[in-house]
């Protein structure tokens, strides 16, 4: 049977293709209306992105692959999917309020947020090279245009620039790790070439596994490929960040872990060591590099790192409950991060924008609720029971232990309180020092986002199950 | 109530108590007022309620009692709560400093009085977790949760180095028992469940009980704190404020000697043998040099803290002696240091609050115009110093008489500590309340008033009460004791038997 001319079933990429047949509309609405239409764009945009959540939870539960076999879609899809949505929905939501005062109110920003989007649902659900590739170009693309999107700004630009061409290289590396993986198995479908590795593999494979993993690392911003971190999230405008942080973070673990569970399941051994030293050295490099920083988006840059690597700690581990351990832990994540840019967003008196560690001084005592948030993110980040925080190292250090991976997990967990220090130094800064001025009342959707990820983190401890076992079952359809 | 029993109530009410204060608005003086008799009626309520679980409590037997259960992260990993004759009177313990702790805080706590005792019930709900959980996670839960409000009261409502303080403190604490969560785990893919109970009678390989044993270790070792890592109480203790110092040395450090009694020695027995030698070296040391440290403090509270140190060593030195008085002494001192460490840092508060010192220096001759004070300050150090009459003695007494059992020699140094105690607690008494009173600044220092009279009156009948009465706290643990150790000897009998038989 010719299955290459057959008309593949799209029923599974119902969202992704909501989402693009949307975005085209709205462009065509922004092009023909011009400017006053950026409220209008952003409010579909926001509706389309629920839309596609919806069809998410629509999505039949059992694995269903579509278009030979290079989109799949299952439980582990779905979950990561649903999250990448949630960072997508945050990201318009914490930036209508920032960007007219800015005065950078455009449609395209909305627009461009949507095609980063259906680029991070695509490499979610992508199950060979190519359809990963593609999905990665699309999401960076979109990207690179966003982190530049203040553009009369020098730093913005810079971010953006810096950012692209960072960028292009690691996806040269990442196709050409690809090519060499494609050149020595035959094939570019994860199931194919699954079915060629087994046991002791060549050198050719092991390089292209190295460049294909280089590529990814960049993506998801783990040590050695961070370098861009830290000026991008410097520089772009502050919702761009707070998207970049949770969103694409969702998708690059996602993206990374079904690469190296699906694709290399034979040969764990052989790219074991590659994850586990990527692991150490993100989590040992946000836990040192952060101590200096002045800048709390750069704080948050390494801080992001550093949570890289935890959650790579599960994907080391190469079993169920070490992706049951990602899930959980970018679920957490993703709440946590976007709690703390919420806070980060209100720190605003008139047309200045406040980014200093020592712009929080004594907020304790001018706007308790927003130092109590802030600091429970931030002792949920240093990983400090009973907030959620807590439940996401335990899932990955549990994984590792089990795996016997007893390294990795102590010099995880020693990390972690150097981690801790400097989220320590931020609720210093807010409960021990003297309070300077007032700020600005908070943006309504700032507002709401903080309250729902507050209240996620806080009371986490409480309810844990659910999540934890959605994430177990998201993580065996995997294997 | 939907299936809730008693000990979740009382995990609860400090929290409900917490959330009131979190409503009242404003910082006017009736809004503090407020928050105060909020929280000292919480706290009383919660002691009451403690009481009540008290009394359906059965001392004679050895089991969890009041146990409930409850769904939680997973099906093996359970919201689990029961009391047993060893975590029974840390909960009493807790809930009855903790009034103490708010009525001591009643003036002296000035700023940001609603948040201070948020800080504080939050505080006591974890400290009352800790002692109630039945699941390693749980314990460990609430064991590091408390970590947040002891941090943050030390750092807001501290004295001069209170930033330094509460983050060494913080982390100090932090890194030790990270390495008791790798632990956890650990035991969880072992044994396949955290559940105490069923992991009290798991057999853990000799090898893997080792590696286990010594990250328990590091994590109790820092909370006891045991010499050479005591060195955050120190700081900790002198910088925070005097409530903060009470649970510090009343409850906080009790947490270490628990959890060897609760976790090592009876999960780890081999272990515990094989390290056995190593603890008593370390609590010699601890009890010997720490005394001599403290024999050179300048600052009162500092004092106390190294006393603390030392007395913490009597106890794990009865805990690793693995004799019935041993154990049963260490548990005695730790619920009697709580009491008398407590009392004595409320005392430094009584002359702290007036002249805003800890400064040994700086007093001289209170006796003149403190006559109330001079006696509940005496009797208070002559239970830190171990005197018969006062439950000092006893818990001192019983570990030594254990160490004896099991080894003459480390009982010969620790006794000699007991000889240092008195020296320096009676020439820190001798330098504050005798002498004849010249300074001018005490010259119209006043004596205890009626808050402060409520507040010792009770420790020093208990303190007495219990040193020559020891009977109803001991017998709260013998039958747990018998258990322990009956367990701990069948366990090293198989290993014994096996190795005859490998032979």
């Amino acid at each position: 049977m010719n299955t290459v001319l057959a008309i593949p079933s799209f029923a599974p990429a119902l969202p992704e293709i909501i989402l693009a047949a949307g975005a085209l509309v709205l462009i065509l609405l922004g092009a023909l209306r011009g400017e006053k239409s950026a409220g209008t764009v952003s409010v579909i945009a926001l509706a389309l992105l629920v839309a596609a959540l919806v069809a998410v939870f629509m999505l039949p539960a059992e694995r269903v692959e579509t278009m030979s076999g290079s989109f799949v879609i299952d439980g582990f899809a779905k979950f990561m999917k649903t999250l990448t949505l949630l960072g997508s929905i945050a990201g318009i939501v914490l930036s209508s309020d920032f960007m007219r005062r800015e005065g950078i109110t455009r449609f395209e920003y909305p627009i461009l947020i949507v095609l980063a989007t259906i680029g991070m649902l695509m490499v979610i659900s992508a199950n060979d090279l190519i359809a990963l590739y593609l999905g990665v170009e699309l999401l960076s693309l979109a990207s690179y245009v966003i982190a530049a999107f203040d553009r009369d700004n020098v730093r913005s630009t810079e971010a953006g620039l810096k950012y692209f061409v960072l960028g292009s290289l690691s996806s040269g590396m990442l196709l050409y790790g690809a090519s060499l993986i494609y050149g020595f198995t035959g094939t570019v479908s994860f199931p194919g070439i699954a079915k060629v590795l087994t046991g002791e593999v060549g050198t050719g494979v092991i390089f292209g596994i190295v460049f294909v993993a280089a590529g990814v690392a960049f993506k998801i911003s783990a040590v050695p490929f961070h370098m861009w971190t830290p000026d991008v999230y410097e520089g772009s405008p502050t919702p761009v960040t707070a998207f970049f942080a949770a969103a694409p973070k969702m998708a690059g673990m996602a993206m990374t872990t079904r690469l190296f569970i699906e694709a290399f399941p034979g040969i764990t051994g052989q790219w074991q060591q590659i994850i586990v030293f990527i692991s150490l050295a993100s989590m040992a490099l946000g836990a040192f590099a952060a101590i200096g920083q002045r800048n709390i988006k750069r704080l948050m840059a390494y801080s992001s790192i550093a949570n890289v690597g935890y959650a790579l700690i599960g994907l080391a581990a190469g079993t169920a409950e070490g992706v049951q351990g990602v899930a959980i832990y970018m679920a957490i994540y993703l709440a946590m991060t976007l709690g703390a840019f919420a806070c980060i967003l209100s720190l605003r008196r008139g047309n200045v924008m406040f980014e200093n560690i020592s712009d929080l001084s004594g907020i304790a005592r001018t706007h308790p609720i927003i130092a109590f948030c802030l600091a429970m993110m931030m002792f949920s980040m240093a990983g400090i029971p009973p907030l959620a925080g807590f439940f996401a190292k335990f899932a990955v250090f549990n994984a590792a232990i089990k795996a016997n991976l007893v390294a990795l997990a102590v010099i995880g967990v020693i990390t972690s309180v150097v981690g801790a220090y400097y989220y320590l130094r931020i609720v210093k800064v807010m409960y021990f020092d003297e309070p300077g001025e007032r700020y600005d009342a908070m943006p309504a959707g700032v507002k709401l986002v903080l309250a729902v990820s507050s209240i996620f983190v806080v009371l986490f401890g409480l309810v844990p199950a659910p999540l934890v076992s959605v994430a177990g079952a998201a993580a065996r359809s995997l294997f | 109530m939907l299936g809730f029993g008693i000990l979740s109530g009382l995990l609860v009410l400090p929290l409900i108590g917490a959330a009131f204060i979190l409503t009242l608005r404003g910082d006017s003086e009736a809004a503090r007022s407020n928050a105060r008799w909020a929280a000292l009626a919480t706290t009383i309520v919660t002691f009451l309620l403690s009481l009540v679980a008290w009394s359906r409590f059965d001392a004679g037997s050895s089991a969890f009692q009041l146990v409930e259960t409850h769904g939680w992260l997973s099906e093996t990993i359970r919201f689990k709560l029961g009391v047993d004759g060893f975590s029974m009177p840390f909960v009493l313990l807790t809930t009855f400093l903790m009034p103490f702790c708010i009525l001591a805080s009643w003036e002296s706590i000035t700023h940001r009085v609603k948040e201070y005792f948020v800080a504080f019930l939050v505080l006591e709900t974890t400290m009352i977790g800790v002692f109630e959980a039945l699941d390693l996670v749980l314990f460990y839960l609430f064991f590091e949760a408390g970590l947040i409000p002891m941090f943050l009261i030390i750092g807001i409502w501290g004295g001069k180095r209170r930033i330094y303080a509460s983050f060494k403190f913080f982390l100090y604490t932090l890194l030790g028992s990270v390495l008791m969560l790798l632990a956890i785990m650990a035991m969880y893919w072992a044994a396949g469940t955290t559940d105490i109970p069923t992991l009290l009678t798991f057999k853990f390989g000799a090898q893997v009980q080792l590696w286990l044993w010594l990250a328990f270790f590091a994590s109790f070792a820092v909370k006891m704190p045991m010499w050479p890592v005591h060195t955050w109480l120190p700081d900790a203790h002198v910088e925070a404020p005097t409530a903060g110092s009470v649970i510090l040395a009343g409850i906080l450090l009790k947490m270490g000697g628990y959890g060897f009694i609760r976790v090592s020695l009876p999960m780890f027995p081999e272990a515990s043998q094989y390290f056995a030698p190593f603890v008593y070296a370390l609590s010699v040391i601890a009890i010997v040099y720490t005394s001599l440290v403290a024999l050179m403090q300048e600052d009162m509270k500092k004092l106390i803290a190294y006393s603390s140190v030392a007395h913490m060593g009597f106890v794990t030195m009865g805990i690793f002696s693995m004799t019935t008085q041993g154990v049963q002494g260490a548990m005695f001192q730790m619920v009697s240091h709580g009491l008398v460490s407590g009392a004595l840092f409320l005392c430094v508060g009584v002359v702290y609050d007036r002249m805003h010192t800890r400064e040994i220096k700086a007093y001289g001759g209170l006796v003149t115009r403190m006559p109330l004070y001079a006696v509940a300050f005496m009797i208070f150090t002559m239970a830190n110093v171990g005197l018969p009459g006062t439950s000092g003695f006893v818990g001192e007494f019983l570990t030594l008489m254990g160490a004896f059992r099991s080894n003459p020699w480390v009982s010969f140094f620790a006794s000699s500590g007991v000889i240092l105690s008195a020296a320096y607690a009676l020439w820190l008494y001798r330098r504050v309340v005798y002498g004849v009173l010249d300074k001018p600044a005490l010259q119209d220092i006043m004596d205890l008033n009626r808050r402060e009279i409520i507040t010792l009156a009770p420790l020093v009948l208990l303190v007495i009460y219990y040193g020559v009465q020891p009977g109803p706290i001991l017998d709260v643990f013998a039958a747990p004791t018998d258990a322990l150790l009956k367990s701990y000897e069948a366990a090293l009998a198989t290993v014994k038997t096996a190795a005859l038989v490998a032979h």
